[in-house]
């Protein structure tokens, strides 16, 4: 047990950036946000499905609908201008922070989800059939999975997955065999939301430019908690969330290669993003505008902008130290006990967060149990149902870790497992 | 606070681990299955009527899940004997609450709803009252 624990960030200050840490849970969930019944201090170890959100974000939104809230690209009015300024130079942010050319390369979207379904439509539906191939792997989250799955039934190409190994690595002479000159994406994890497996997307991307193809890499748990440099992987296509970066939801990103995204269609039509209109054609607008049809996520780009400087003020090294030493910390916690199964890579080689179940437990009732220990996890299939199936689970328990989580947290989410395990014995 | 879980009393306990009338019939009157796919909880339910085709004679279950879902079974199985199916049809989800004995949290009403649903769509289907219900599913 640790009691004088250091970090890598000062994670005592980062707390008092967000309010929400200082709440208490147990009471009524029917009530939204704490009231009387409400006795124990809340134990948030649930961020690979969303970060909380520190008031600098908060203020950021708050002054902007506060003090220049207005449509953007269209008014010549003041307000609308500095609307329109802010909301670009978030795509600036975005761009530098994961060393894009600029802002043509960075489009943003609703989520991770809707990234990936504006290649697969944009450029999938237009490219692929019969004899083509796409390449994902078997721990693809079902944002990436079921979208190309789905692309290749209607085109008529191939799905192929890379299997991963029994500590839930990919296997990369398998990922050589499976991308071959039919292949025309590969679409690949950065971090495993399940298995916290670290993938080699460099290595990735390389195998698909071998054979001509494209590649999609899924950042959403990699952005949050990892330097990460576009060029340096040489992605085609990379997307991610801003609800797991301290941002809002309702944004997401997606970076794709100025030169790949200009030669690809529209995916969503309308205002925004048109230059010219006749009843009989339209143009469209340039990069990134093409994309972003109808009045954009204003808000949430100028919220995303706020999250990414915090980030950078604490350094993503820095962060991706604090993943590490918590998700080690808590592999080795857990691991202690014979009856628990944690899924993926050892400790010391994975991202911050551990899947694990009980045996005898059902990762629900894990969950319950937790809960009334007041520690939130993520009890299911966390949107990876073909990989649980491979686990050999219907579900897993999943404690992911961020800035403002301590190993004292992680002592009560043991106590709290070890509590169900003789509960259950 | 409870540490140590209301939603996890003895009672539940006890037929999560020593589940009653577990296994399947030979030749029961109807069987039908049911999920819940994102929990994978899986709950198969047989029952066996009484010569007046109105009274449940027997009823056994299988299946595989949380203890929510799975000790539900067990009771229900109990309960359902010499229950008229008109009677099963009417149960609803408090009287699923009240047999469990504690609260549960709603994000888990259909864990343990889930047996009773199984129950009363077999006896829908044995009527004729629906058809082309091959799986029961309890999602949201």
């Amino acid at each position: 047990m640790s009691t004088q624990q250091t970090y890598p960030i000062d994670v005592e200050s980062i707390r008092q950036d967000f309010p929400i840490l200082s709440r208490k849970v147990g009471g009524d969930v029917t009530v939204a946000g704490e009231s009387e019944n409400d006795t124990e201090p809340l134990v948030y170890l649930d961020n690979g499905a969303t970060s909380q959100t520190p008031t600098q974000v908060v203020d950021a939104i708050v002054d902007y609908y506060y003090g220049y809230n207005a449509n953007v690209h269209r008014g010549i009015h003041q307000l609308s201008q500095e609307a329109s300024v802010a909301y670009e130079e978030a795509h600036d942010r975005v761009a530098a922070f994961i060393n894009a050319n600029g802002r043509e390369e960075i489009v943003f979207t609703k989520n991770t989800t809707e990234a990936m379904n504006l290649v697969a439509y944009a450029w999938g539906l237009e490219a692929l059939g019969p004899g083509d191939s796409v390449v994902a792997t078997e721990m693809e989250h079902h944002a990436s999975l079921v979208t190309w799955q789905q692309i290749c039934k209607r085109t008529g190409a191939e799905i192929r997955y890379i299997q991963i190994d029994d500590e839930g690595r990919l296997d990369m002479d398998h990922a050589a065999e499976l991308i071959d000159d039919s292949t025309r994406m590969v679409s690949a994890v950065h971090v495993s939301n399940t298995l916290g497996t670290v993938n080699p997307v460099g290595d990735l991307c390389d195998l698909a430019h071998e054979h001509d193809a494209f590649a999609f890499i899924d950042g959403a748990q990699a952005v949050p908690t990892r330097p990460v440099d576009v060029k340096a992987i040489d992605a085609d296509f990379y997307a991610f969330s801003g609800h797991k970066m301290l941002g809002p939801t309702g944004i997401g990103v997606l970076y794709g290669k100025e030169e790949i995204l200009e030669a690809m269609n529209p995916y969503l039509y309308g205002g925004e993003m048109i230059r010219s209109v006749t009843y009989e054609d339209s143009t469209w607008e340039d990069l990134p505008w093409k994309f972003e049809a109808g009045t954009p996520v204003i808000e949430q780009g100028i919220a995303l902008h706020a999250a990414i400087d915090y980030l950078d003020d604490i350094g993503m090294e820095n962060v991706q130290k604090h993943e590490e030493l918590l998700a080690e910390y808590a592999y080795d916690e857990l691991s202690a006990y014979d009856d628990v199964t944690i899924y993926g890579p050892p400790g010391d080689d994975r991202g911050g967060l551990v899947a694990f179940n009980v045996d005898g437990v059902h990762a629900h009732d894990l969950s319950s149990i937790l809960n009334d220990y007041a520690v939130a996890i993520r009890a299911g299939d966390h949107c990876t149902q073909p990989l649980h199936d491979k686990l050999g689970a219907p579900a897993s328990a999943r404690a992911s870790f961020y800035i403002y989580n301590t190993t004292d947290e992680i002592d009560r989410l043991v106590e709290a497992v070890d509590a169900a395990r003789q509960l259950f014995a | 606070m409870g540490l140590g879980s209301d939603m996890y009393r003895q009672q539940i306990l006890d037929h999560y681990k020593s589940p009653r009338n577990y296994g399947e019939m030979e030749d029961p009157t109807f069987t039908h299955v049911g999920e819940n796919p994102s929990c994978g909880d899986t709950i198969k339910i047989d029952v066996q009527l009484d010569d007046d085709e109105e009274t449940i004679e027997y009823v056994t279950f299988s299946g595989d899940g949380c203890a929510i879902s799975q000790a539900s079974a067990s009771m229900l199985s109990e309960r359902l004997q010499g229950m008229s199916l008109d009677e099963l049809h009417d149960l609803d989800t408090d009287d699923i609450t009240e047999m469990l004995g504690v609260t549960i949290s709603p994000m888990r009403v259909k864990c343990a709803v889930l047996a009773r649903q199984v129950a009363q769509d077999g006896a829908k289907l044995y009527h004729g009252d629906v058809e082309d219900l091959d799986i029961t599913k309890t999602e949201d």
